[in-house]
């Protein structure tokens, strides 16, 4: 008889020795999933990672940690002025903001390689921030300003960098799915080590393009990396009172031959620590991966939803574990002086300041622009 | 020149692209091992390896999606949509994504990709494989929209489409694939958004696309023959962009402009063109305007009613012998 590990089965090994406990495996969790409730199925992630930080797990060095803090409190400034300026009706239409949910992004933001690709969804601001683009022009974009990133053709729910590598932010849910995995599709096709990686919210799982774009990454081994952002409601709707299993996405990886990876999202060094192993794993022309992050929105669904049917004592229990104050106090723990991480603080909400006046600054973009563009040549014309 | 085959101008023209250019690759359902439920796909995995045609699931958004991340990160590829009915279980990406993608990221990236299909009646298949769809397509902003008559066309046009930096859709009406005719050897690419001028008249002006081009030639003649009427006709092969330069300069020779549509009557691509005319052409027009197409119901099975309701040559003889009567 034959010995041999299967992609999947390598994948396991190596994202067990490389992360210890730090990541669950759903499997490793089952017993717990009887025994807790959702919320302390959450603290049994983060116990474990507390014990692996014990037992010197790698941490990443001091600069990377104030890379992640600085990175989080970016976009949680940038969100919340956004909402300020929503308020003052500087920014129309709608705004879905990811405050609650920085962890993620920050993590794959500090993870990726400069040309990798993002593709997001509308609630996108965070990840669009985190591969480089300046302020001015994602605030300026929410304004409808010339200096925004689209001179206001897209919106808040269509940012894109190309040369970011922000390849989209897409507004029509699940959309996004098949076209990360063609973007993977390419950079192997072009043998160029590029990975994609495609962030959705736990809504996402129930809509074909997810299983489709799933399967076809399978199929043909893509370099993509999925993520999802379960913060635990389909919009207004709790994700557990419309999904057929209790993790919408950790549950049902292994339909397509995957690992079921579900990880504390709010955890900004464990995120980054799975994001790195599966972008290795994608670089490496191992497949595609599947990952769930729990997380939790401290805002509503957009500006038109004031959240108010969720239960107060979850709101409570998941503000306890905002991932920002918790990382500032590990870092503190860590022996980080406080005074550099204010520093990080005011420069942060410095550069908040001059990115919102440089914006308001800005005219509105030329009229003459609502009319270009539709074709490659520039312009739109459709007869002749 | 070579007589081939409609079907076989589309693998003709698949194999000029990826021959010339690597980064043109060619996904679908049964296209490779199979060589594509038409048979207008053969050999070409044989020739270009299966990383190069690949097969996929039945999977119309992955198909679609994964075309468009791969045209903008720089692939020019090619999907076939087995029947065009099925863009109804992909349309978000092609309408929503891959049209609109360009304008509103500012001009940031493009979506060279041709998205091929079957469409069109005549096969007896129903409803749901049947339908002439090129209007679904022809408005949204951000899609060209070609379909050919001839295997000529099929294989100039096609590789105009897949040089072209634009999403294309290319509808193949399955009523002609069997059909054949001269091609040119060798490299050949013909030019997206130009109209032809088949026959000179000087009564009427039909202007067809697709397979409606043969019937209303075939009703011409007759026309000719039996009624001393003298029509032109005029191929739109392209809807996006439109040749109204040469359709309004063919009309407004004959003073008078017939439509033959195989879709069904609301907002066909004759309305549009109707429209055209009638905005900038009124006072050259010696009678009114008509449109012949599908009545506006879906396709039904049987080839005696399907055959009904589809625009015959003696339809198109009847119509246009009244109207100038």
């Amino acid at each position: 008889m034959s010995y041999s590990l299967s992609g999947n089965q390598l994948f396991f090994a190596i994202i067990q020795l490389y992360l210890g406990y730090r990541i669950r495996l759903l499997a490793d969790l089952l017993p717990a999933v009887a025994e807790f409730s959702l919320e302390n199925k959450v603290s049994v992630i983060k116990k474990a990672a507390t014990k692996a930080a014990a037992k010197s797990a790698p941490v990443p060095v001091e600069a990377t940690r104030l890379a992640l803090y600085e990175s989080m409190l970016e976009i949680r400034y940038l969100e919340k002025r956004a909402y300020d300026l929503f308020m003052q009706n500087l920014v129309k239409g709608t705004t879905h903001l990811a405050m609650g949910q920085e962890a993620v992004a920050a993590a794959f933001g500090k993870a990726m390689r400069a040309d990798d690709y993002t593709f997001c969804t509308y609630r996108g601001h965070a990840h669009t921030l985190v591969r480089g683009v300046p302020m001015t022009r994602v605030l300026g974009e929410l304004m409808g300003r010339e200096c925004g990133l689209m001179r206001g053709k897209g919106g808040s729910m269509h940012l894109i960098s190309v040369k970011h590598g922000v390849m989209g932010s897409y507004a029509i849910v699940g959309a996004h799915m098949p076209i990360a995995a063609g973007a993977a599709w390419s950079a192997q096709y072009r043998k160029s080590g590029q990975v994609a990686a495609c962030f959705f919210g736990d809504g996402t799982t129930n809509i074909g393009a997810f299983h489709e774009a799933l399967n076809l990454a399978v199929i043909w081994k893509l370099p993509v990396v999925y993520v999802c952002e379960n913060n635990k409601y389909m919009e207004y709707t709790p994700i557990e009172n419309v999904t057929a299993v209790k993790n919408p996405a950790a549950d049902r990886a292994s339909a397509y031959g995957l690992e079921s990876i579900l990880v504390d999202g709010n955890d900004v060094e464990v995120m980054f620590e799975v994001a790195n192993a599966a972008l290795d794993r994608a670089r490496s022309g191992q497949g595609p991966s599947l990952i769930e992050a729990q997380t939790y929105r401290h805002s509503g669904h957009s500006r038109a939803d004031p959240a108010k049917y969720r239960p107060e004592a979850e709101v409570k229990e998941w503000l306890s574990r905002d991932p920002i104050p918790m990382y500032r106090d590990r870092l503190m723990q860590a022996g980080i002086d406080e005074a550099r991480l204010k520093s990080i603080e005011t420069a942060v909400l410095r550069a908040v300041d001059e990115a919102t006046e440089t914006a308001k600054q800005s005219p509105p973009p030329p009229l003459s622009i609502a009319e270009t563009d539709v074709w490659a040549d520039g312009g739109v014309a459709w007869r002749n | 020149m070579a007589e081939l085959t409609y079907r076989e101008a589309v693998a003709a023209a698949i194999a000029q692209e990826m021959r010339r250019d690597h980064n043109v690759v060619f996904i679908g359902e049964d296209i490779a091992a199979a060589g594509g439920v038409f048979k207008t796909t053969v050999g070409l995995q044989e020739q270009f390896g299966p990383e190069r045609v690949k097969d996929t699931p039945i999977s119309e958004q992955a198909i679609i999606g994964a075309v468009m991340g791969a045209a903008m990160t720089g692939l020019r590829p090619i999907a076939e949509i087995m029947f065009s009915d099925f863009f109804a279980v992909c349309w978000d990406i092609i309408a929503n994504q891959i049209a609109k993608t360009r304008y509103m990221s500012d001009g940031q990236c493009s979506f060279p990709l041709v998205i091929r299909t079957a469409n069109g009646g005549g096969a007896r298949f129903g409803a749901q494989h049947s339908q002439s769809v090129e209007n679904w397509a022809m408005m949204v902003p951000g899609l060209k929209v070609v379909a050919p008559s001839t295997p000529a066309d099929v294989k100039g046009l096609l590789a105009a489409a897949v040089r072209d930096e634009d999403p294309v859709l290319f509808f193949e009406q399955k009523s002609l694939y069997a059909i054949k005719g001269e091609v040119p050897d060798g490299e050949y690419v013909d030019k997206l958004g130009t109209a032809r001028v088949l026959r000179h008249g000087s009564d009427v002006t039909i202007v067809a696309l697709a397979a409606m081009v043969p019937k209303a030639l075939k009703a011409a003649e007759q026309l000719q023959a039996e009624h001393h009427i003298s029509a032109t006709v005029v191929d739109v092969r392209s809807l996006v962009p439109l040749d109204t330069r040469t359709i309004l300069a063919e009309v407004q020779k004959t003073g008078r402009l017939i439509t033959v549509e195989e879709n069904p009557r609301l907002c066909g691509w004759g309305a549009e063109v109707a429209s055209i005319v009638a905005e900038e052409l009124i006072w050259d027009l010696d009678g009114p305007i008509v449109r012949i197409t599908t009545p506006h119901v879906p396709l039904p099975s049987a080839d005696s009613l399907e055959d009904h309701v589809i625009p015959s040559i003696a339809r198109i003889v009847d119509t246009i012998r009244q109207n100038i009567d």
